[in-house]
This record gives structure tokens, sequence and C-alpha cells, in this order.
């Protein structure tokens, strides 16, 4: 089997003398979809946190296609190729969804000051890629008619997937989403898992965290379970749904 | 586009018929609108407070004055002097810019406000052990720009038409407004105008998507700064003479007043701004004094203060009912909104 694409080796994290995680370590293989569960609290977000250079682990290693993720800032982690998404989404909210999606490019382009105030040949061509990538995406996702809208004005739904067209301007290897189908009716759920596994047959990895099991089990292809801080199951969603840890974790210690 | 560039030709001419005073006035204005500009990139589109503004401005117009007057006897000539005074103005930006990077709101603004008095306070103290500053008293005789042959200290005539030395200045200044104009108007509408705008709008999301924040508040300081440094250097060979006492702390809160004015990120809002809080205390000063003779015989209240007075209201009333200001950017008009829209 080829070297995973992520991989967290007894990561933990401590705020103040809650542990938010305990010793965990999981891989996540390139093209697949890994799902992130577990009850409130158990530091789901923590870790997306930790892969994505808002938190640095406590003890542990975080390492992205072989290299180290230690020290590293967000902005320079997703120069290397994570992307991730916010639990309560954070978009420009102010500026035109396209515009939202042309920052995301930002990573991926290199016009200077200099060459923007010279306007030179080759940063009006950057410009109109960039602009052109953007409508590409908005139209990816599904809301190229929205492209004008400020972002704050756009329906629930259609901010989250202006999220995952931002994140994926930044052209990422290993795309994060926390809880993309929050807030979302079934119906547009249904749509969300669409779009989720046309982004993978594009060849970007998956990594969510979501609390709605159908979807978790209808998409993912394996799925790491962790309740307070710990790992306590891993599998694909058939196996983990018959896990007994899993069980009591979401519903309580059977009695005994 | 040709009637604005004849206008602006003409107009020095139209002030010197009424009098010398009003082209010197221009001249501040614009300097102003300058300083504005490179305060609204720091403000208005990184959306970082700086209350220290005029400390650039005034290590720009020192820059010019040590190395361009008899204080040294140092005459260089001001191609090389005011580009410096940019450079050194821009490694003082960087200079602040760096500690203060995780700060933000409230706690920014008290460090650059820090920032601004301690220069002030440098210039005014560098007469001791050493002479740099002269203190308190300030430098004089301070060198006009000189273009070749061409002094624009001095008044020229050429085929009948009068050139005195604020005239001329005043054509310089026209041009490096529109060289500074263009530059705004390109770094807003840019890659780099765009990584501002969302560090303004939600800095964690920005990080997110790969712009490095601190590199890119850094490069606001820096530009803003650099502006700020033209500026006074060009003030300092304009005016002949600098004293600390140009760059205190009220002088900051003018431009900042003038860029919050006019609607921060709003470059055509920001210089309208400018020239209004620069034109308009004139005004007054002109007005204020003859009319309360006509109206009472007599000065009741001293037109200082009424201009101050009138300013300060004129604050507060646009606080109440244009809090984004008079010109708001788009997206600012939209910020400064969105608790009402919300309800």
């Amino acid at each position: 089997m080829s070297a995973p694409l992520l991989q967290a080796e007894n990561v933990g994290k401590y705020f103040g003398g809650v542990q938010a995680l305990l010793g965990v370590s999981f891989a996540i293989r390139a093209d697949e979809i890994y799902g992130l569960i577990g009850p409130n609290g158990a530091g789901k977000t923590t870790l997306f946190n930790l892969i994505t250079g808002f938190a640095a682990p406590d003890s542990g290693r975080v390492s992205f296609e072989g290299r180290p993720l230690a020290g590293l800032k967000p902005d320079a982690i997703a120069k290397l190729g994570i992307a991730r998404t916010f639990q309560n989404i954070r978009l420009f909210a102010n500026l035109s969804a396209l515009e939202n999606v042309m920052i995301g490019r930002h990573a991926r382009t290199r016009a200077g000051v200099a060459a923007a105030v010279l306007r030179t040949r080759a940063q009006r061509a950057e410009e109109a890629a960039i602009e052109a990538r953007a409508a590409e995406l908005l139209d990816y996702v599904g809301i190229a008619a929205r492209a004008d809208a400020l972002a704050r004005n756009l329906s629930y739904g259609d901010q989250r997937r202006l999220e995952i067209a931002r994140a994926l301007a930044t052209e990422p290897r290993l795309l994060a989403l926390d809880e993309p189908a929050a807030g979302m009716n079934a119906t547009e759920t249904q749509a969300l898992a669409g779009l989720l596994r046309r982004v993978r047959s594009d060849g970007v990895t998956l990594v969510l965290i979501e609390h709605d099991m159908h979807l978790v089990m209808g998409l993912c292809d394996r799925v790491l379970v962790l309740d307070f801080g710990r790992r306590i199951a891993e599998g694909t969603p058939r196996e983990v749904q018959h896990d007994p840890a899993v069980a009591a974790a979401y519903l309580g210690a059977p009695a005994a | 586009m040709a009637l604005i560039a004849v206008a602006l030709a003409v107009l020095p001419f139209a002030l010197a018929a009424v009098g010398t005073t009003w082209v010197r006035i221009t001249n501040l204005a614009i300097l102003f609108i300058l300083l504005s500009l490179g305060l609204n990139i720091v403000v208005g589109f990184a959306g970082l407070l700086d209350l220290g503004y005029i400390a650039f401005y005034a290590v720009g117009a020192y820059v010019y004055a040590l190395l361009a007057s008899p204080q040294f006897d140092i005459h260089w000539p001001f191609w090389a002097v005011v580009p410096l005074g940019a450079l050194v103005a821009c490694i003082f930006g960087v200079l602040l810019g760096a500690p203060t990077l995780k700060l933000r709101g409230d706690y920014l603004a008290i460090v650059t406000l820090g920032f601004g008095e301690i220069v002030r306070i440098f210039l005014n103290n560098l007469s001791q052990p050493v002479n740099i500053t002269n203190g308190p008293q300030g430098i004089s005789r301070i060198d006009p720009i000189r273009i070749g042959n061409l002094s624009l200290g001095s008044t020229d005539t050429l085929a009948g038409l009068t050139f005195s030395g604020p005239i001329k200045y005043y054509y310089l200044l026209i041009v490096v407004l529109l060289l500074v104009l263009i530059v705004n108007v390109r770094l807003q509408h840019s890659r780099i105008g765009r990584a501002w705008e969302a560090i303004r709008e939600d800095e964690t999301a920005a990080r997110a998507m790969g712009i490095d924040t601190m590199r890119m508040k850094l490069l606001a300081f820096a530009m803003g700064a650099s502006f700020g440094g033209i500026a006074g250097s060009i003030f300092s060979a304009m005016q002949g003479f600098i004293s600390p006492e140009s760059f205190v702390l009220v002088e900051s809160i003018m431009v900042l007043s003038m860029v919050v004015l006019g609607g921060m990120g709003n470059i055509w809002g920001v210089a309208a701004g400018a020239l209004l809080l620069s034109f308009v205390p004139e005004l007054l000063r002109y007005t204020v004094g003859p009319m309360q003779q006509a109206l009472f015989g007599r000065s009741i209240i001293e037109p200082e203060v009424i201009r101050m007075l009138l300013f300060g209201l004129a604050l507060v009333v646009m606080m109440m009912y244009r809090p984004a200001g008079l010109f708001p950017s788009a997206v600012r008009r939209r910020e400064l909104t969105r608790r009402t829209q919300a309800q």
C-alpha cells in the first residue's frame, strides 16, 4: 500500500487541564473520503485545527505527504495543499461570491506590489486567470448564478458551497470540511454528497467532520470515532456502526 | 478628462489672483491628500488603526531637512533625498509594524499613538549631546527642490506668466498626487489589495486561504509609511523650515479624520475628505472673524476657537448620520450597516 497522504501519530492537545486530544493516531489515504465523528466535545474540531496549523499539538506529530507539519503556520500549510472550511461559516461576508473565491487563489498566484503598480502583462494575464478560475469554481459547486451576490446574502446552503469553492481555489490535495451539511435539509444534503463525490473523483482527498450519520455512512470510505479526545474506533462505516464502544459513546454505557 | 487637466493647470493662477496664500493653502491640502491616501492603505484597506501616522511624515521631512540644508552643510539633490525619505519612512513603518502585528483594534491604536509621540520627542531632544535635529528650534534654510537649473523656491517669468514658488510646487504636487493615485487604485484592484481586504474582513479565514497575514500587514504599514515619507520630504522643501511642532498628535488625528470623513477604503472619498478638511477650516478662518464684526460689531469668540468648535460639531454630526463617511466604499458601507440590516 502506498504511503498515507496525511498521518497523525500519538497526537495530544491540552487546554489548561482539559485533555482535548489524547494520543490519537490515524492515517488518511490518498483519494479516500475519511469521516471524523464523535459526540460534541470529542475533539474533532481541535484535530482539524492541528492538521491545518491553527493550533499546535502538545505531543505527537502530524505529517502531510511525508512532510512534518510542526511549526508551520496556517498559510504555509494551505500552500502545501491542505484547505479547510469552518464549522461556523467564515466567508468574507461583505464581498461578492466571486471575490471570495478570487481571494482563495492567493496562494497559487504571485503578482506582487511592483507588478500590480506597473500593470505588467503577466499581472494582467494572471488577474484574468484568477477571475476565470473563480467563475469556473462557482459553476463547479453550482452557484454560478450567484457570482455577484454578497456572500452574506447567500442562502445557508449556498454559503456552505461557496466555502467549498473558496477552499478548492487553493488547489488542495486534502480538503478538510467541518460539518459541511450542518443546517441543510435532506435534499440539500443529498446534493452536497454528490458534489463531494465529484470533488474526490477529481483527485482531492476529503476528510470531514459530520453529525449527519446518514451522510457519513453513505459517503465515507472509512470513519474515525473520537470520544473525550480518545480514538475509540476506526473502520468502514459498517464496521464502526456495529462497534459496541461506539454505541456506548453515543448512547451511554449499556446497563451492567 | 482634458477639461479637468485644463482646470488643474489654470487653478493656481486663479488662486494667485486672490492671494498667494491660497496657493500655499492648496499645496498643503494636496500634501494632506497624499497623507490621507497613505493612511488609507493602513486603515482603509488593511483595517489597522494607526494613530501615529504623522511620525512617517516627520521622518520624511527630517530626512530631507538633514540632507539638504546648512544643518550639516549637506546639499543632496531632491531626486536622491525624496526617495531616501520614502525608504527611511518605510523602514520606520516596518519597525512599527513588526512588534505590533499581533495587536488589533484599540491595542494597536495605543501602540501606534505612542510610536508617533516617541518619534516627535526624539526629534525634540536630538540636539544633545550631538546636535542632529536642532531640537525644538527646528531646521531652517532647507534647500528648495531644484530640477536642473530650475529652482522651485524662486519666482520665474515664462511667456509673460509669473511662476511663483508656490505655483511651481503646486505643479510638482499635482504630478506626485497623480502617481500616488494611480498606485493606490492599482493596488486596490490587485491580488495584494484583495489580500488586505480579506484580512480586514476575517483574518482567520484569510490565513486559511494561504495569505501570510503578517507579511501583508507589514506591507500595508510599509507602503503607507512610504507615502507619508514622500509627502514629508516635499513639505520640508516647500516650507524651507521644519520643527517638531509640525508633527504633533493632533496632526495624526487630523489625517485620520480626513480618511474617516471621506470614507475609509474609498480612494476618491478619502481624497475628497482631505480636501474638505483642509479648506473648510481655512475658509472659516477668513469668514468667522469678519462675520462677527458685521453681526456684533466686535469679535466675541476667537476665530480659532470657533473653527475647532465647528470642526468638532461636523465630526459628531457625521458619525451620527453617515458613520461610513461621506463617500463610503461599497464594502465599508456594508460592514458598518451590518447590524441594522440583520435586524
